[in-house]
């Protein structure tokens, strides 16, 4: 979108004539209402999108979740019958994964990778706008299921030759490989157009040793998501041929290897886990600093166990089937790889708690989110060694045991640090802070919620509940208090909790939008460059892209050393640098136009998608549709040269939002 | 971007290319021999290898990466290194390269 | 625009110096795509390595594969790479007349394969190899239809680059999008050397 400045005047210039593209379809005129949203390509809309789009999925999945403890909370449940619990628990994991986490750490992503290098968009805005959507049509068709038959029912991880037409002839499977392939596609567009981003388009002086944690990080996910999406894409091909064209990839009777599949969905799978912590890792490690009010304890050891997690991830997939039966030299030596990559995450834990260490600690939410991190997913990360123990581990494969360690490091580990976002960066993104004493309910009865639900499950795991059982007996519960039908209980209450912990947050949400307090533009007293511009950002994001010379620049502009009481001192507060930066303006900037076709496209997609369950026809519509689209795509002007944003200046000047041609 | 910059990143000249491409043909001449003649315990290494060279030879001239930002081999060769780690080692698991 | 660092987007592709690594956008993005697409091919090759000797029913390879005809083929889209590279260095010089044509004779090529590779699989199919016949038939047929899709989607981007040279309408940097045209091209051509070597040379 480019902002242009009118003078306030009768001699307002006409609107500017977008030019043509394939002969009759304009680029968008209209950037308000609705349309500002659809056809935007700014990061910061899209990276909002993204935010909206999870948090709706976060919602869905945790209902689901919430059948699933309604069902085991006393026995005989009958709230689910078997099939609909089936559908409810792959339908739960797929959803969270890849509807929420992935798209929620994107909507951090998105929003403030750019911002914390110094620039004004990523680097390819259609594309962007385009993974988004992409992203919105797989979530559709996934969940479009429920309603066209039944949901998937083979469990996230959809083991063959369980998922094969013979076991799972419903169209849910099918529904659950067409999404996941579309949001497949919106994931390594996005990735894709991440690297990029951080590779070229950081501030001047930013060398790569001198960007924020939560930017390394991310950089990290996107390669691992560039190497691992081709080999699930792989994986639901093969599965998609076979269920809609008669292959026989995975068909035993002619002699198949059904570990194929678990071999090609775990090489993705493994480094998918790193995927999902490795943003709440970037997220508290910008939180702990800001809030110990200390710099990050050992910065390059942080970024490169970080980037070494992500290596090592590659190599450590298939003690997710030490129980298949490999050999015992696979399974020694993917065990003791497994417990190699125990060592940077340890790693990390330490620098966390020595950032701690010594500092002024200032309780936010965002301060107890971080904390609560640091100690969950260490007891996540604890039971996750002792998977790596083969004997052990196969043992516990299965059952409730490895449900709860996955939780802890995903509920405990990954969505505390996504809260910890939540309430660090509110101020930055709408200007507007989040109620701390709401906050402080919300963390709470989060923390209890979590470690009720999922504490029991070690339990109950080492008690030999399984983990997709769908009802059990009262005589199965045992006798005595501590029984297994005591824990189940308990963590079905726990589960409730939890949720009324999440509700607390959307409260908060709603009362801050009515009458929350307006932000300071430096409110905690940050750290990182994209807090050195207005709340929420302008368009263009920095008035005046920043020179950089630390690590920590924005911190850096505030305080300097007093090398004789050794300590810091102020120098200036965030707002004074703010206003510098908009008085020092650059003259002209350039900003991508909106874009009909991202939408277009992925709806194609989508079409096309469909047409593989509902015949030929429906495949043909969609390919047109893709066809055209990415015509109007590649024909489309993607920069006006002329039409340029002028700083705002206090002449009563207006501002105005103008198309490019 | 400087002279030898702008130098480098139109490569070679068209001659060197088509000499590269003569050498590919004759690559592949050698390789569908293999077909006809028996080159007995040689047959497997000395297909792999010309396989490799030819692969190497198009990646390094006609893409141009011999001459081109490191940053592009990285890109492309951390891709190709994982993708032999990974899948090697799924095949050995199923005892592929035994027998 | 005096500031270099103003430039957002796609804009700042044509000025790849403006860039933190000095690099276009877009040349990253081919290369990072191409990376990606190693796995995706190595996991395709892989299923087939897996799978080849593995006939429950219908022909086996030994039987069926017509080396003479696969190599012709192999020949051409090798041939192909030549006349790519011919077409960006042409391109590079400014010099649309012979990008044109370069770009049209490796369309040529490459529909020619595309050519073989249909009358390939109908005599398969012929000959009793159906998709669904054997874990050989099903991992064959999907590599190597993979591979074929990929080099039809490249025929047509080179036919939709030279409309697009040739009506003027080019956004950006037209020696650029020649370029990674040809990265795509050669990417295609050294995934069949590996394809030719593994599925077709070296017996099962």
């Amino acid at each position: 979108m480019a902002i242009i400045e009118r003078p306030g005047t009768e001699t307002t210039p006409a609107v500017v004539t977008p030019q043509q593209t394939l002969g009759a379809v304009k680029r968008p005129v209209e950037t308000k209402g609705w349309r500002e949203w659809l056809f935007t390509v700014d990061h910061k809309k899209i990276g909002i999108m993204y935010g909206v789009v999870a948090m709706a999925f976060f919602i869905v999945g945790g209902v689901e979740a919430l059948l699933i403890r309604l069902q085991l909370a006393a026995p005989n449940g009958h709230i689910l019958s078997a099939d609909k619990y089936n559908q409810m628990f792959t339908m739960h994991a797929t959803t969270m994964i890849f509807l929420f986490a992935m798209p929620m750490a994107g909507a951090f992503a998105n929003y403030f990778l750019p911002l914390q290098i110094g620039a004004r968009d990523v680097a390819f805005p259609r594309i962007n706008a385009l993974s988004l959507w992409l992203l919105v049509v797989g979530g559709i068709v996934l969940n479009a299921s429920w309603f066209l038959g039944g949901a998937a029912d083979g469990g996230w991880f959809m083991y063959a030759p369980n998922s094969g037409p013979v076991f799972s002839p419903s169209h849910g499977v099918d529904f659950w490989v067409l999404g996941l392939q579309v949001a497949g596609i919106a994931s390594l567009l996005g990735s894709i157009n991440l690297i990029v981003t951080v590779l070229n388009m950081r501030a001047p002086g930013m060398s790569l040793m001198k960007m924020p944690v939560f930017t390394w990080m991310i950089l990290v996910v996107q390669f691992l998501l560039v190497f691992s999406l081709p080999v699930i894409t792989v994986a639901l091909v093969l599965l998609m041929l076979q269920r809609s064209y008669g292959a026989t990839f995975f068909d035993v009777s002619q002699g198949a290897d059904p570990l194929l599949w678990q071999h090609l969905f775990w090489i993705f799978g493994h480094p998918e886990v790193y995927v999902l912590i490795l943003p709440s890792f970037g997220i508290i490690s910008e939180v702990l600093p800001t809030f110990s009010r200390k710099p990050l304890f050992g910065y390059p050891f942080v970024v490169f166990s970080g980037a070494s997690i992500g290596l090592v991830g590659f190599g450590v997939w298939a003690h997710h089937m030490f129980a298949s039966g490999l050999g015992p030299v696979s399974v020694a030596v993917f065990s003791i790889a497994t417990m190699a990559i125990a060592i940077p995450t340890g790693v990390k834990i330490f620098n966390w708690l020595l950032t701690m260490w010594g500092g002024k600690l200032w309780y936010t939410t965002a301060m107890k989110f971080a904390i609560g991190l640091v100690i969950l997913f260490t007891i996540g990360g604890l039971s996750g060694v002792t998977h790596s123990v083969a004997p052990s581990d196969t043992q516990q494969t299965d059952t409730y045991y490895i449900v709860a360690h996955f939780h802890y490091v995903l509920f405990g580990g990954m969505v505390f640090g996504l809260f910890s976002g939540f309430y660090y960066w509110w101020p930055k993104v709408f200007g507007k802070m989040l109620n701390e004493k709401l906050g402080s309910w919300n963390f709470w009865l989060m923390v209890i919620g979590m470690n009720m639900t999922f504490g029991p499950m070690h339990i109950l795991g080492l008690q030999g509940q399984p983990r997709r059982m769908y009802i059990w007996t009262k005589a199965r519960g045992g006798e005595g208090l501590f029984n297994f039908g005591f824990w189940n209980m308990v963590a079905s209450i726990g589960s409730f909790i939890l949720a009324i912990g999440v509700l607390f947050f959307l409260i908060n949400v709603v009362k801050t939008a009515r009458s929350g307090k307006t932000a300071p533009l430096d409110p905690w007293d940050a750290r990182t460059l994209e807090w050195l511009t207005t709340s929420p950002p302008k368009p263009h994001n920095f008035d005046r892209i920043p020179v950089v010379h630390h690590l920590d620049e924005f911190f850096h502009r505030k305080y300097e050393e007093d090398s004789a009481a050794n300590t810091m001192r102020k120098i200036a507060d965030g707002e004074e640098l703010v206003r510098a930066e908009e008085a020092a303006a650059d003259a002209n900037i350039h900003l991508p136009a909106p874009s009909y076709w991202p939408i277009v496209l992925a709806t194609g997609v989508g079409i096309l998608g469909l047409g593989i369950i509902y015949g030929v026809p429906i495949m043909v519509v969609g390919f047109a549709v893709v066809l055209f689209a990415s015509f109007g795509w590649v024909l489309e002007p993607s920069v006006a040269e002329d039409i340029d944003f002028a700083p705002a200046s206090n002449d009563g000047n207006t501002k105005e939002i103008a198309p490019l041609g | 971007m400087n002279a030898t910059a702008e130098h480098q990143e139109h490569g070679m000249s068209d001659a060197s290319y088509i000499k590269i491409a003569i050498i590919l043909a004759a690559i592949t001449g050698l390789e569908v021999s293999t077909y006809y003649v028996d080159f007995g315990p040689l047959f497997m290494p000395a297909l792999l290898t010309m396989m490799i060279v030819k692969f190497v030879m198009v990646v390094s001239y006609f893409m141009h990466l011999k001459f081109d930002s490191k940053i592009f081999s990285f890109l492309f060769y951390t891709g190709l290194g994982l993708a032999l780690f990974v899948y090697c080692t799924a095949l050995a698991t199923f005892k592929f390269f035994v027998s | 625009m005096a500031e270099t660092a103003t430039h957002t987007a796609d804009h700042s592709t044509e000025h790849g110096h403006e860039t933190s690594t000095g690099l276009t956008n877009n040349k990253l993005a081919m290369w990072l795509f191409l990376g990606s697409e190693c796995l995706l091919f190595g996991g395709l090759i892989s299923t087939y390595m897996l799978y080849r000797g593995r006939v429950s029913s219908g022909p086996h390879p030994s039987r069926i594969f017509d080396i003479p005809f696969t190599s012709v083929s192999s020949f051409v889209l090798l041939m192909s790479s030549l006349t790519m590279v011919l077409a960006v260095s042409s391109a590079q010089r400014g010099d649309d007349r012979r990008t044109n044509l370069w770009l049209t004779v490796t369309a040529l090529l490459g529909a020619t394969f595309i050519g073989g590779q249909v009358y390939e699989f109908t005599t398969f199919i012929r000959e009793g190899l159906g998709f669904s016949t054997s874990l050989f038939g099903s991992s064959f047929y999907t590599l190597t239809g993979f591979h074929g899709v990929h080099v039809s989607v490249g025929v047509i981007m080179l036919l939709s680059t030279m409309g697009i040279i040739r009506k003027g309408k080019i956004t950006g940097n037209k020696a650029e999008v020649v370029e990674l045209i040809g990265l795509y091209w050669h990417f295609v051509d050294i995934v069949w050397i590996i394809i030719f070597t593994l599925v077709y040379l070296i017996p099962s």
